[in-house]
Parts: C-alpha cells; sequence; structure tokens
C-alpha cells in the first residue's frame, strides 16, 4: 500500500494529476482510488487530492501520519497536510507560493520562504523543485502538475516509472497538449535528478 | 495480467448501476454531493433512456413516480435537502407504490460540507416507511444500485438510496456488468390504485406495516449487511464508517466482531438479534444521527438482552459532523483498550494562508452587490440571500447577505421583515435557477398581499454552484435539444409584479440608478441583473494598473474584494490570470488608474 497526497489550490491540476497516478497504478495491475476534500471555493480554495495505490485499503481518504509522499503543488498547502506525512515519508514542493485571494483585504503576508524553512527544519525528508524555471522554459503555468509528477514519479517512492507516466499522458490527454505535457514531466524529472535524489 | 478496470466516482458508479439495471426515466435537481449521477447519465441517453434536470426536487420526483406508473424503471437525485422539497410526493408515494422499480437517490452530507443541514435521509426513509440502501464505497454503491431496483420491483415500493459524500466523490475501480437487464413489464395500465384516497391509504397503511418486517428478514440475508470478525466485543458501522472502522481497526492491529449495515431500514433484525447474542458489549459507528444505535438498543429492549450499547448517546461518538479514520480510531483504541498514539497537532507551525470561499473575479454578482449597495447606503435596508454562488456576498467586504435559509426562501424571508418593518427597504436576492425552482410562488405571495420588496434576480444564465447545469431559462436539455428558453421577465410582468428592469450589472451607474429607482416605488418591483458566469464566456480584454496614477489608496481592495486585485508594494497590481475584464474596479478608482487594454 502506497499513500500519496496531493495539495494544491484550486485551479492548478491536483485532481487531474492524481487521477494520472491512479492511472498509472492500474495500467499495472495495481488496484487505485483517490479521493478529494475540497471545499466550497471553485477557484483559489485548497484541494487536497488521496491517491491510494495497493490492496487492503478502506478509507478513501488517507489518515493522519499514513502518506508516504506529499506533493506540494503550492509550499503553504504542502505545510498544511503535513499532518498526513509518516515520519519517515517525503515531501515533494513547489517553490512557487500562490497568494491567497483574500491576501490583500488582510494584513497578513505570505512567505513562500517561510513555510520552506518550515519544511526543512522538522528534519523530514524535503524536495524543493525551483518549478518558476520550469513553467518558464514551457511558457505557462498550467504544466506545474505534469513538472511535479515527472519529479514525484522520479522518486521512486511510487512504485511508477516515468514510463508509465508518459503512456498516460499518451492515453489521456489530448494530442495537442501531450508534447508540452511530456516536456514538463521530463523537466521535472531532471530537476528531481539535479537535486541528487 | 492487466485489469480492465476503470476509475470512476462513486456518484458515477451510482450511475453505471443504474443504466446497467436497466433505467429508462432519470430526473433529478442539481445539488452537492449528488449532481454527478444525473449527468454521467445523461452521456448516455437516447431512445431508451430519458434525462432531465427537473425544475425542483419535488417535480423531479413526480416525473419518475409518473414513468414507473407506466412500467419503467425510473431514478430520481438530488441531495438530502431536496427530499425536504420532494418530501410531498415522497409521503404520498409511499402509500400508492410503483410498478417499475423506482430508486430515489439522495445524497447526505456529514460535515456538512457544503449544505444548509446535517439532516439523516434514513430518518426519511423510517418516516415513510421506505427501504434505505446505504452504500459503503463506490464499488458497493455500484453493486446496490442494481439490488435497490430488484427489491424495489419485488416489493411494488420506490426505494432510497442513500450515499454520503465521500462515498458520492471518492473514485475506485469499479468492475462493470456486461450485460443489461431486459424490463418486460407492460406500460401504464389504468387503475384505481393509482388515485389516492383516504381508504386505499388506510388499507396501503396496513400492508405496508405488514410488509415491512418481511423486508427486514429479506434484509437479514443480504449480501451488503453482515456479520465478520471474531471476539466478545462488537462493533457495528455502516456507510463510510465501516470503511474507516475497517481501516482503524487495521491501524491499531486490532479485531473484533464487526456486523456491517447496508440497509438501515427496514432493520434486518435477526442478522443483528444474532450478533447482539454473539457479543458482550455494543459500540455503534455511524455518521449524523443514532439510527442503527437506536434500533440496537430498541431490539435489545423487546427482546430481554442485557447489552450496554455505546454510541452517540452515550457520548462515545460525537453527535455532528463528519466521521474520520482518527475520530474511529480513538474511540476504538478506548472501547478495545488498545494502544494508539494519535497523531499530535504540529508544533511552531507558521501562520497559513487562509483560503476562503469568495466570488470569482470577474463575477457578475460582486458588481450587483456592490451597485445595490452603494445605491442604499445611509439607508435603512435589509438584504435576503439565497441559495448559490451568489451567497459568497456575505463575505466581506461586500457584506450583502442578510439571511439565507433554504432554496427560495430569500423572496419570502423578506416579505416577512417588511410586515414587521415597513419603513426598511427590503430586498431579496436570487439567482435564475433558485427563481425557477422555487421564487415563483413567493413572488406572486408578494404580489397578491401588496408587499413591498425588491426583488433581484441575480441571473447569469446558468446553475453555477453545482457545476453549470442548465435550468428553464437557458433554452438547453439534458436530452441535447434546444428549447425556448422560459424568459424571466415574461413570468414577472405575467404574475403582476409591477416594475421590471433588465440591467447589466457590469455598469455600475446604471445599476444604481435602476436600484434608487425601485427603492423609491410602493410594491412588488423587480431588477434583473442580466450578466453571464464567466465561467460560460471568455474574458473580456484585461485590466491594468497604471502605476503613475494609482495613489495605493486601496479603493479597490476596500470595497470590491475581487481576488484578482493584490497589493504590490505601496500600489496595487491585477493578477492577469485572474483577471475577467469586468472592468469594476476601473469605474470606481476616484483616480482613473485602472484601465489598461481597455483604454488602449
Amino acid at each position: 500500500m502506497i499513500n500519496c497526497l496531493l495539495a494544491g489550490v484550486g485551479g492548478q491540476g491536483t485532481v487531474l494529476a492524481s487521477k494520472l497516478l491512479a492511472g498509472c497504478a492500474l495500467n499495472k495491475g495495481l488496484p487505485a482510488h483517490t479521493a478529494e476534500t475540497i471545499g466550497m471555493a471553485q477557484r483559489g480554495g485548497c484541494v487536497v487530492s488521496h491517491v491510494r495505490i495497493g490492496e487492503n485499503m478502506h478509507s478513501p481518504l488517507i489518515p493522519l501520519r499514513q502518506a508516504d509522499l506529499i506533493i506540494g503543488f503550492e509550499p503553504g498547502e504542502a505545510v498544511r497536510s503535513l499532518a498526513y506525512l509518516k515520519k519517515d515519508g517525503t515531501v515533494l514542493v513547489s517553490a512557487h507560493a500562490i497568494s491567497p485571494t483574500t491576501a490583500s483585504l488582510s494584513n497578513s503576508v505570505y512567505e513562500a520562504a517561510e513555510m520552506i524553512d518550515y519544511l526543512k527544519e522538522t528534519g523530514i525528508n524535503v524536495i524543493v523543485i525551483d518549478t518558476d524555471s520550469i513553467v518558464k522554459e514551457c511558457g505557462t503555468s498550467k504544466i506545474l502538475n505534469m513538472a511535479l509528477l515527472g519529479a514525484a514519479v522520479s522518486t521512486g517512492i511510487l512504485g511508477i516509472g516515468l514510463s508509465d507516466l508518459e503512456s498516460i499522458i499518451d492515453e489521456k490527454i489530448p494530442e495537442k497538449f501531450r508534447e508540452l505535457n511530456h516536456k514538463a514531466v521530463k523537466l521535472g524529472a531532471q530537476a528531481l535528478a539535479g537535486k541528487g535524489a | 495480467m492487466k485489469m480492465s478496470l476503470k476509475l470512476i466516482m462513486g456518484n458515477q458508479a451510482m450511475a453505471m448501476g443504474a443504466i446497467h439495471a436497466g433505467v429508462q426515466v432519470v430526473s433529478g435537481y442539481p445539488g452537492t454531493p449528488s449532481s454527478e449521477v444525473l449527468e454521467t447519465i445523461s452521456s448516455h441517453a437516447g431512445e431508451s433512456l430519458y434525462v432531465e434536470w427537473s425544475v425542483n426536487e419535488k417535480v423531479a420526483l413526480e416525473v419518475a413516480a409518473g414513468a414507473s406508473y407506466a412500467g419503467k424503471r425510473s431514478l430520481v437525485t438530488m441531495k438530502q435537502v431536496g427530499l425536504n422539497v420532494a418530501s410531498d410526493p415522497l409521503m404520498c408515494l409511499a402509500y400508492v407504490g410503483i410498478k417499475g422499480g423506482m430508486v430515489v437517490l439522495v445524497a447526505d452530507d456529514p460535515g456538512p460540507i457544503s449544505s444548509q443541514t446535517e439532516q439523516d435521509t434514513r430518518h426519511f426513509g423510517i418516516y415513510s416507511k421506505l427501504p434505505v440502501f446505504d452504500p459503503s464505497s463506490p464499488e458497493e454503491a455500484y453493486e446496490m444500485m442494481g439490488d435497490a431496483f430488484a427489491y424495489s420491483e419485488k416489493y411494488g415500493t420506490p426505494v432510497i438510496m442513500r450515499p454520503t459524500t465521500r462515498v458520492c466523490h471518492a473514485y475506485a475501480p469499479i468492475k462493470m456488468k456486461s450485460e443489461l437487464y431486459k424490463n418486460t413489464l407492460e406500460g401504464f395500465k389504468k387503475d384505481p390504485k393509482w388515485v389516492i384516497f383516504p381508504k386505499l391509504s388506510y388499507e396501503a397503511h396496513l400492508n405496508i406495516e405488514a410488509r415491512n418486517p418481511v423486508i427486514g428478514d429479506d434484509f437479514s440475508g443480504y449480501r451488503f449487511n453482515f456479520i465478520e470478525g471474531s471476539g466478545r466485543k462488537g462493533v457495528v458501522s455502516a456507510g463510510v464508517s465501516y470503511a474507516y472502522t475497517k481501516e482503524a481497526l487495521s491501524l491499531l492491529g486490532a479485531e473484533c466482531r464487526l456486523l456491517k449495515i447496508g440497509t438501515p431500514h427496514p432493520f434486518p433484525e435477526k442478522l443483528a438479534l444474532e450478533f447482539l447474542q454473539s457479543v458482550d458489549e455494543v459500540l455503534v459507528l455511524e455518521e449524523l444521527d443514532p439510527v442503527i444505535e437506536k434500533e440496537l438498543v430498541y431490539l435489545c429492549g423487546i427482546h430481554h438482552i442485557h447489552l450496554d450499547i455505546k454510541g452517540k448517546r452515550t457520548g462515545n461518538v460525537k453527535q455532528a459532523g463528519e466521521n474520520s479514520c482518527e475520530s474511529i480510531a480513538q474511540v476504538l483504541s478506548l472501547y478495545l483498550d488498545i494502544p494508539y498514539e494519535k497523531p499530535e497537532v504540529l508544533a511552531n507551525m507558521p501562520a497559513l494562508p487562509v483560503r476562503p470561499p469568495v466570488l470569482c473575479a470577474g463575477c457578475p454578482h460582486r458588481a450587483s452587490f456592490y451597485a445595490v449597495k452603494q445605491a442604499m447606503k445611509g439607508r435603512k435596508a435589509v438584504f435576503a440571500g439565497d441559495i448559490g454562488c451568489y451567497t459568497l456576498g456575505n463575505a466581506m467586504p461586500l457584506d450583502m447577505v442578510d439571511t439565507c435559509l433554504c432554496m427560495g426562501a430569500g423572496v419570502t424571508i423578506t416579505q416577512g421583515i417588511h410586515h414587521a418593518e415597513p419603513d426598511t427597504v427590503n430586498f431579496a436576492f436570487i439567482g435564475d435557477s433558485t427563481f425557477f425552482h422555487s421564487g415563483i410562488t413567493g413572488i406572486i405571495n408578494s404580489v397578491y398581499n401588496e408587499t413591498d420588496m425588491i426583488l433581484v434576480v441575480l441571473d447569469n444564465s446558468t446553475t453555477a454552484m453545482t457545476g453549470h447545469q442548465p435550468h428553464p431559462g437557458t433554452g438547453k436539455t439534458m436530452m441535447g435539444n434546444i428549447t425556448d428558453k422560459i424568459s424571466i421577465p415574461a413570468i414577472l410582468e405575467a404574475v403582476g409584479v409591477s416594475d421590471i428592469q433588465i440591467v447589466d450589472p457590469f455598469n455600475l451607474d446604471e445599476a444604481a440608478k435602476a436600484v434608487e429607482r425601485a427603492a423609491s416605488k410602493k410594491g412588488t418591483k423587480s431588477i434583473i441583473f442580466k450578466s453571464p458566469c464567466i465561467a460560460i464566456i471568455k474574458p473580456a480584454p484585461l485590466l491594468k494598473v497604471d502605476e503613475d496614477k494609482c495613489t495605493g489608496c486601496r479603493k479597490c481592495i476596500r470595497e470590491l474584494g475581487c481576488p484578482a486585485i493584490i497589493k504590490s508594494g505601496t500600489k496595487v497590481q491585477i493578477d492577469p490570470s485572474l483577471c475577467y475584464g469586468c472592468t469594476i474596479c476601473a469605474q470606481i478608482c476616484p483616480f482613473d488608474a485602472i484601465g489598461g487594454d481597455i483604454n488602449d
């Protein structure tokens, strides 16, 4: 049983990413279940996807402290979901923060660095991905999810390989977006390799 | 070996279960967490499968009942509060019965996550004396749907399928049937039994009371009611709480005697008795109300069984909100006396960004609320809200929703406030889908009773909150047909609303003038703020802030609360990925600093 939590903000593509991971597992003959916790917000709200791969799962949601990997699409959301992480689990996180839509109304300043520092101070395995450079190279922030997936499968934690991810993209993503998605996956994988992980 | 299983949502699983069970007429009204059931079925609509979004849940249930009278298998879908609206036909139909199998799918929402109440539809099953199916997973929900149709036809009664949010919205790999059920029932046959009369109801009541214990016995052997595990400590669970219980037992490395209930009504008493006689004490783990717990206490009473039954009544399980693996593991740990290390709250966590639900950037409701607010500055006014995206108008800085109760209630709450406080200017905001659902009768009431009120129809040409379903005003049906749009102003005119103004809310000056005009008149007046939801249109040219002109007064931020307007040093900036070019910020900027593309 492998548990992977994807934490982000509405509009970042967490839900699609979770479906692709589950699709990879199903293609390998492994049972996979997913579930989302989404509030009332249509855009900009917290979105958490739970992906559970393997036998003997019952709850649609991952219990606290049972996630092998947290993919943080956004530093603050990675911190928010940290209670789900196993003691020896890994957090893979995008360095790019998304300010809450209400930040302008309050005076709270939200800094990505503070979140990343906190993650590192907790002593868990943290891999920070410089998604800004990947987004720049691809020309759109819409591929953030693919870049993170490329990095995530390359950790080896999920039991899913890059080739599995590439075939599910060919299977599920409309042709006109495929090339760009493959590129983002590759850049994500390279970003991880650059970390020496 | 590759499995040919498809990952689908619980709601899609129930939809496919209904299709494979040969359903031919499907109706419903959108409501989270139920909406995807009907949407999934609609993609299979065709010659032998009719699907509609009905005007409201009462209408939907009656449409499904009619089809069932005519021998078709029918399904009606709604969320739990929708059944309140449909309760009149439901209660009566329980007496009259059906011919073709009929499933009333009502999704409950423990939490509640996106609902007004935490009501428990299992009570409606008991109240209406109808069988209730309660799936614990998407896999089970798929199978149960077929069973529900079969039981419905076997006993000639509508049955309730009652999933909860976590089952509706979980995705699982589902093994589908390859064969479709073939319906061989004949069509509508005239028969006095279809006409409800006191004498018939009396006889039907007797029959139902005789029938339900038979169904209860039948359910004792039903495949989704079962006993598993061993030990003298008993646990009873149902729905997603059963899944949490299994997960928690495995986290704790514990075992116990477990009774799983898939049909809470009529209660499978024989199976439950067998269970009760095999244990020394019982813990009941269920969400919402202690329905199973009460059944067990009742059974112990009539059978003189001395057992301690723990649950919500005894304070072991919390009385409101969702269960979770953790909450159940904690309860089980105490009950089974097995240590459980509760996941600790993380120390020294930095302040996290708060992300409350807000109206989207470019949402026409923001403009409508702003215009009314500006026009009513300094006046004593009450703003009654309703159910939809526009309930979010209650958030700061708009703060324009003073009341919200249930579908259509804004229109009528307003009237009560007027009769209590005639000197207040009373507004009722209602969306287009809610207008058709249950707004019209309230408006007629206002005209008839000569109430002074201003009806504000926020017409964004869709049912936005639940995922953009069509409604009678959109001119589209779930069968893919284009129909005549039903005109809201024509309805208002027909029922005698004296003053009807149709205004683009993004023209703030005109919108405010319309409000002032309406507020100066007696009687039932209306303003239709017409502008489509941003989710169904392309953005207009985006706006930019001229940094030289922006003084950093932040009026735009303070008054509009638009997610696209962000602070940038001492000035403000517009996030181009969120802006929809609605221009209201440009219209209110005192320094003419917002324009950009539109002025180019």
